[in-house]
């Protein structure tokens, strides 16, 4: 009797072994649908090591030609020109004055939607704007541009003497303009997810609600709106569409938004455009100018991720 | 029907309510709530979950102002002042009636800012620094942070967090604190600091508490009042309210008396 039990129990463990051991059917399947998986997002990767690659290739061309020195410190950009000159700073400060102008609309107007939107509003509104906010994001780029040369252009004008009809200042403003949404409903997330309990924590001590919202919440939520004003500055330097058609084709040294200048983008897509012939050194200068677009967007975006690092769930 | 059970507090009161009834939307939370907060003494709200303990806090310094759809009718009077007048600012009510909360909820800046935010933003114009040392002092924080003021609050321990937030709320200089649950969220070695500091509190203020913990409120309080859902259980008012002695020991309402002995809640 007592033997007999005991080999049950033998027969039992021998069973759920059995059972528990890998199956050779099942393997196989789930292998291919992991390299399937893998190979998907290998693509992604390899796309824009493929585009590094490029950029770096091309570039190292360039400069084997044009050294870094004039590049970086000759003031006059020529190269389509019989008397080619290759100094980067025509470009950067034409990049550097529509993104400045485009900032200077958005940050402070975004921020400002933000608060109303995540402090003020009704959740009815708040829940019928941001969907808003997010279309407008949506709007092609090469509308506003053509919004800003034929509308806003025109308009300023009439306020600011001596503007010429390809200028920094229109399409700066109508940068921000695109932006505006992207700062807003981003910085709106982050000042959303401030805990509700930071908020009655201060309204206890007698804040009001501008207080409240402004030396409470905004200071909780400032990685994130740091994080959006960085994507909002990335995207203003890489905006190609609304500067090539609104802020003209003249790469000269100029600190007057008044006067016609051209940006990195704009540039690049002037000689991809044009007949340049590939391979020649007036090709190559479109890599280098777009290498260094890439370093500074780079720049922004590791700032932001480290930012965002640095700060993200302070309050928890 | 529960009036006979509501012995009228015959000392001075600071807080008092009448007839208050609170609305979430549609549905009532609250009615027929008559309490007087008898002053420089301890209150604590008992009853159940759900019996508007925390509703009926946040009525005496219109924190249910900052709830949507939340709608308070009778009568609330600080010093014999309505305070749901329109001619009343809930911000100075809230400057004079402080509030202290469940969940600790520091600001995420340095202990220092921490005490500082709302004498600033209140005009205060002493030294920042006696007036956190004071504070803290008052508080029984201060020898374990004097050392890092700078440091940020968040990095302090829970009990810590909360002593610091009944810190924050004193350095204001209150008339009424106001705790929903301030050591629920805490150990037990921390619970007694709060009720220690409580107790020294007293002195200076008036302090009304909601508590789930009935040895607490035997332990710090006064007066007890006790809150209970009405017969319907569509919504909930003060069944009982006395010195707490007496509500424990001899309690009028056998609803009271059941939650008192464990035998529901």
């Amino acid at each position: 009797m007592a033997t007999r039990s005991a080999e049950r129990v033998i027969t039992g463990d021998e069973a759920v072994r059995a059972a528990l051991r890998r199956k050779a059917g099942r393997n196989i399947p789930e292998l291919i649908i992991r390299w399937i998986l893998l190979a998907c997002s290998l693509i992604s990767i390899l796309t824009t090591v493929g585009i590094v690659g490029v950029l770096v290739f091309e570039s190292a061309a360039f400069f084997s030609e044009v050294p870094l020195g004039d590049f970086l410190l000759d003031t006059q950009w020529t190269p389509l020109f019989a008397d080619k000159r290759f100094g980067i700073w025509p470009l950067v400060v034409g990049t550097l004055m529509t993104s400045t102008i485009a900032i200077a609309v958005a940050l402070p107007l975004g921020l400002l939607s933000a608060i109303y939107l995540s402090e003020y509003a009704s959740p009815r509104l708040r829940s019928t704007i941001k969907p808003i906010l997010e279309v407008l994001a949506g709007i092609p780029t090469v509308v506003y541009g053509f919004f800003a040369l034929l509308f806003v252009t025109p308009l300023l004008e009439r306020v600011i003497p001596n503007l010429a009809t390809f200028n920094a200042i229109s399409p700066g403003i109508v940068m921000g303009i695109m932006i505006l949404p992207m700062v807003a409903s981003l910085s709106e997330d982050a000042l959303h997810a401030v805990p509700v309990g930071l908020r009655y924590g201060a309204f206890a001590l007698g804040g009001t609600k501008f207080e409240v919202s402004t030396r409470i919440v905004v200071p909780a939520a400032l990685s994130g709106i740091a994080a959006s004003f960085i994507l909002a500055i990335s995207r203003a330097v890489g905006e190609t569409m609304i500067v090539a058609i609104a802020a003209g084709q003249r790469p000269v040294l100029t600190f007057d938004p008044r006067e016609p200048i051209q940006t990195m983008t704009a540039y690049i897509v002037q000689v991809s455009l044009g007949d340049v012939p590939a391979g020649s050194l007036a090709y190559r200068t479109i890599f280098a100018v777009a290498m260094l677009l890439f370093l500074m967007t780079l720049v922004l975006n590791i700032a932001s991720y480290f930012i965002v690092r640095r700060f993200r769930e302070v309050y928890e | 029907m529960t009036s006979q059970n509501i012995v009228q507090f015959d000392g001075p009161t600071i807080l008092k309510a009448e007839n208050v009834a609170v609305y979430y939307g549609d549905k009532q939370v609250l009615r027929d709530v008559m309490l007087s907060v008898p002053t420089h003494k301890i209150t604590a709200l008992i009853g159940p979950s759900g019996s508007g303990k925390s509703t009926l806090l946040r009525c005496f310094n219109r924190m249910n102002d900052l709830i949507r759809g939340a709608r308070v009718e009778g009568q609330v009077t600080y010093h014999d002042q309505d305070l749901y007048d329109p001619e009343v600012d809930p911000v100075e009510v809230r400057r004079r009636i402080g509030m202290v909360f469940q969940k600790p909820n520091p600001f995420p800046k340095s202990i220092y800012e921490n005490i500082t935010w709302g004498a600033r933003i209140n005009g205060y114009r002493g030294t920042m620094d006696e007036l956190v040392e004071r504070s803290l002092r008052r508080a029984a924080l201060w020898d374990e942070v004097k050392d890092r003021l700078h440091e940020n609050a968040l990095s302090l321990s829970g009990g810590q967090q909360q002593r610091l937030c009944i810190a924050r709320a004193i350095a204001i200089e209150p008339e009424v604190i106001l705790m929903d649950e301030p050591a629920s969220a805490l150990d037990p070695i921390a619970t007694l600091k709060i009720e220690e500091l409580m107790h020294e509190l007293k002195e200076n203020y008036t302090i009304l508490i909601v508590t789930h913990n009935m040895q607490q409120a035997a332990r710090v309080s006064d007066y007890t009042a006790m809150m209970m859902l009405t017969e319907d259980r569509n919504s909930a008012t003060v069944i009982e309210f006395g010195k707490t002695q007496a509500i424990f020991t001899h309690p009028r309402d056998r609803r009271t008396e059941d939650y008192i002995t464990g035998r529901i809640g």
